[in-house]
């Protein structure tokens, strides 16, 4: 029997991806370790390797092929001693190989795979679900069913990735709610396709939605549906931490390893931490039966990417230098922004900073980022009038606002969060303690 | 720095779940050195499940000659010899401890008979005696060594007038009367042996039911039968003193209304519950956790202590051979890295008691159905229904089954009546698929079976019935 190749779920949240680039072809032979493809997942590429030795027999799926569910196979591999007669799928009406594969494979150099068709097995009912059978228990089914959501949206955790119970009641409890096979009449639907068309709308191009997006609009949905989002906003004085921050930056080595240069941001993110630290309520998420507490305090920073956005973490941020925090960062941004950072470099954070101050945004309220129970909004440092001493002054002034999910943080846990956070971003120096 | 005894994985204990273990990591490659003081296959085997099961069939043949006239039969003098008896149990046993001894060669585990306990990280020290024989080293260690029956004060077992279950599967005589204090599995299981072969049985159990993991009404259907035979039962009660003469016991029992009553018998057997045998492991400072007598684990079987493992009865309830194998081939696979190893479901793991009437069950009972704020339909069979159970002259009993209301899901099932424990099987794996009733119903069951009751009990929950 050939090897099965399936369609890997590189992050807890993956359901499906999408097959950018194959690195292989039919008839390569191919070892372990060696890429066979580059696959799109919900937030990152990322590189399959084989994990056996073996030659390319078929490629199932090809180049370019989008919303590939999870556990779908996507090529198959010969062992020692099979060869293309092998592929062969013993289930009753798979198509015939392509004569040519039989013949000669070795002698098909063209790197696009002939037309194969993507699903080698017909599907075994008239289910509504797409593409490739999906392996669920019958509970798992009905349970689907009575609560609306399709199958297709939902990673199985049971023997061979097969969905069962607890992967419905976790789907459930994690509000992922696909809508229903078939939720409208057909006579309602078809209408509607038409009224488009003829009601003279303007042109318009169609993106379709990459993995990513469709992640951030079902998290963000979440977040706001299930979140009772309430926001808290504080002015900082940031004279001090910009004069603070140009003499650390004086004093670093103009170039190798040792050198840095610290950020405003680097800053707000180490204040962010250390203000979780002394107030550890607000390092925290919902879950159904517990509020849980996080103990370390793990900063998740919004980086903008092209397709959308993505969370690195700076982990233990309360136990990193400033120099540390600002290197980590930029080797985190830079390779988020070419989609190469590892599922646990952006999965897992207990606390969010997002800072659109560099676009000059004075301040603004951010979604909160499930699971965590709060997020940071940070805004532009502007010189703004202030009264000092009973006097009218000059100072740079940055907006914050925490948004925070009141199931997790009341109020005043809120507002002493924001006062620890000031108080460290106004008196830097506080920053070493 | 290998050498002859260094390993992959040691397990201390060589019971069901110690003896499984080790098999499965040699199949999965690895080197595996196995410590057991006393029997290969442990309690279970040795002890327990196995040499009680060669005397519950001599019971049950007896039985069938005693009443052979019912099937046409005719047997005169009908009698036992309870040395003989007690020899074929052990004969059982020893035939199957030197199976297993077999299976362990053959899959190239390393034993080492003595005592194992941990001598610091990643090392097993292995004595006999006060002697130290062997000092073992692996990263990976596995603690299964069981559990033993527990003492109450007051109520501890000399070996000679109150018996554990130990004496009491080796009777040297037939004891006339007998007090039997706790009806769990094990309790009922005595007390059935000793009752079908002639004494006169008491059973004392402290909670209001015999039985009492067990569905309400599958142990009052049980009760029914064994106070049939001629069984006392004190549901509610206890026995607060034993007197020990020279050859009989004097107890005094708190039937639990305001009365006392004093009872002399031959024999006693204590069936009072179970502890995690956890002392002498090698425990004290390592950060293995033991709360009441058993070792704190995750789901993955893990102890506090990294590398080191317990599975089984030392691990806790319920205490059943089939639980410490399925936990000790979890543990091994995790251990090995295995894709697709999956924590124990608790909700899967049947339970089965082979008394006269046998009980098996799996599941939530109707009680712990309705605890937990479910909406249930309920169904029931009867034997006296079916064909099968008629021509065995076996019409007492009954399968019950419970589904969710809403999903189908199958809650939980209780039996009682000849051969249920060989029938659970199947609703155990229908658990484990995760069937509903839908599919249960489009199961073809074979005729004439008793397992036909079983599709039955099903059909009844959702009112379709069709021989009742």
């Amino acid at each position: 029997m050939p090897i099965e190749i399936l369609m890997p779920a590189l992050s807890p949240t993956m359901t499906e991806g999408n097959l950018a680039k194959w690195h292989v072809k039919e008839g390569d032979t191919v070892n372990a370790g060696d890429i066979l493809a580059e696959i799109e997942t919900d937030k990152a590429t990322m590189e399959i390797e084989a994990v056996e030795e073996g030659v390319v027999g078929r490629i199932l799926v090809a180049d370019g092929t989008e919303g590939i569910a999870v556990n779908a196979p996507i090529a198959l591999l010969l062992e020692e001693g099979e060869d293309a007669a092998d592929l062969e799928v013993p289930s009753a009406s798979a198509p015939p190989p392509p004569a040519a594969a039989e013949s000669a494979p070795e002698a098909q150099p063209t790197p696009q795979a002939p037309a194969v068709p993507a699903t080698p097995v017909p599907p075994p009912s008239p289910s509504a679900e797409k593409g490739d059978r999906v392996f669920a228990s019958p509970l798992a089914r009905r349970m689907a069913k009575q609560a609306g959501l399709t199958l297709d949206a939902i990673t199985g955790s049971g023997p061979h990735g097969r969905i069962v119970k607890q992967d419905i009641e976790a789907a459930l409890a994690g509000g992922i709610t696909a809508p229903s096979a078939a939720p409208l009449p057909p006579s309602a639907a078809a209408p509607a396709a038409v009224m488009v068309e003829a009601s003279g709308m303007p042109a318009y191009v169609e993106v379709p939605n990459s993995a990513m997006r469709k992640v951030i609009a079902r998290r963000l949905s979440e977040s706001k549906r299930d979140a009772p989002h309430f926001y808290l906003t504080v002015e900082c004085d940031i004279d001090a931490l910009l004069s603070t921050r140009k003499k650390l930056n004086e004093r670093s080595p103009g170039e190798g390893p040792d050198a840095y240069k610290i950020s405003v941001n680097d800053f707000i993110i180490r204040a962010a931490a250390l203000a979780l630290r002394k107030v550890p309520a607000a390092n925290a998420s919902w879950t159904d039966e517990a509020i849980r507490l996080y103990q370390a305090a793990d900063v998740s920073v919004a980086v903008a990417i092209p397709d959308g956005l993505i969370t690195p973490i700076i982990r233990n941020a309360d136990g990193k230098g400033l120099a540390v925090i600002s290197r980590e960062m930029k080797d985190l941004a830079g390779r988020a922004r070419t989609g190469k950072l590892m599922p646990e470099e952006y999965q897992g954070g207990t606390f969010s900073v997002s800072n659109l101050g560099m676009f000059g945004i004075k301040d603004f309220s951010a979604v909160i980022n499930p699971p965590q129970g709060a997020i940071l909004a940070v805004g532009a440092g502007e010189a703004r009038p202030v009264v000092k001493d009973g006097a009218l002054a000059v100072a740079t002034m940055m907006n914050c606002t925490l948004s925070i999910d009141h199931r997790v943080v009341d109020g005043s846990a809120g507002a002493e969060f924001m006062a620890a956070f000031k108080a460290l971003i106004e008196d830097p120096l506080t920053m070493l303690l | 720095m290998a050498n002859e005894n260094t390993f992959d994985l040691i397990i201390i204990g060589g019971g069901p779940g110690g003896y499984v273990a080790a098999i499965r990591a040699a199949q999965l490659g690895g080197s595996v050195a196995l410590v057991e003081r006393e029997h290969l296959g442990g309690i279970c085997l040795n002890w327990g499940c196995i040499p009680t099961k060669a005397l519950l069939r001599t019971a049950e043949v007896f039985h069938l000659m005693n009443n052979a006239g019912d099937f046409g039969l005719e047997v005169k003098e009908v009698a036992f010899d309870i040395a003989k008896t007690v020899k074929r149990s052990r004969d059982v046993a020893r035939r199957l401890s030197a199976g297993v001894k077999h299976l362990l060669k053959k899959n190239k585990v390393k034993v080492f008979d003595g005592h194992g306990r941990l001598d610091g990280p990643g090392k097993v020290s292995v004595s006999a005696g006060k002697k130290q024989t062997a000092s073992l080293t692996a990263k990976n260690i596995i603690l299964s060594s069981g559990a033993r029956a527990r003492d109450l004060p007051g109520l501890e077992a000399d070996g000679k007038l109150v018996w554990s279950y130990k004496e009491a599967m080796v009777p040297e005589t037939m004891p006339r009367s007998l007090l039997v204090v706790g009806s769990g599995a094990i309790g009922m299981e005595f007390a059935s042996f000793y009752r079908t072969l002639g004494a006169d049985v008491t059973v004392v159990e402290i909670l209001p039911t015999i039985l009492p993991v067990e569905d309400a009404e599958i142990s009052a259907l049980a009760r029914k039968a064994f106070e049939a035979q001629g069984m006392n039962i004190h549901t509610g009660a206890t026995v607060t003193s034993l007197q020990k003469a020279a050859k009989n016991v004097t107890a005094v029992i708190d039937l639990g209304d305001g009365k006392t009553s004093n009872l002399t018998v031959d024999r006693v057997i204590l069936a009072v519950g179970i502890t995690g045998n956890v002392e002498d492991l090698g425990l004290d400072g390592t950060s293995v956790k033991v709360d009441r007598g058993h070792i704190v684990i995750d789901q993955w079987l893990q102890t506090g202590e990294p590398g080191v493992y317990a599975i089984g009865d030392v691990v806790g309830p319920p205490w059943l051979a089939h639980k410490a194998s399925h936990e000790g081939v979890i543990c091994v696979e995790k251990i090995a890295g295995l894709p697709d190893v999956h924590p124990l479901n608790t909700a899967n793991i049947p339970g089965c008691t082979y008394c006269m009437p046998q009980i098996a069950s799996v599941g939530m009972t109707e009680q712990a159905a309705k605890d937990a704020g479910r909406k249930t339909k309920v169904g029931r069979f009867p034997y006296m229904g079916n064909g099968k159970a008629i021509a065995l002259g076996e019409s007492d009993g009954m399968i019950k089954t419970i589904f969710d209301a809403e999903t189908g899901e199958l809650l939980g099932t209780h039996m009682v009546g000849a051969e249920v424990t060989e029938l659970i099987q199947g609703y155990c794996i229908a658990k484990q698929l995760e069937t509903t009733e839908a599919d249960l119903m489009h199961t073809i069951f074979p005729h004439p079976t008793l397992s036909e009751m079983m599709h039955e009990s099903v059909l009844d929950a959702y009112g379709r019935a069709i021989h009742f």
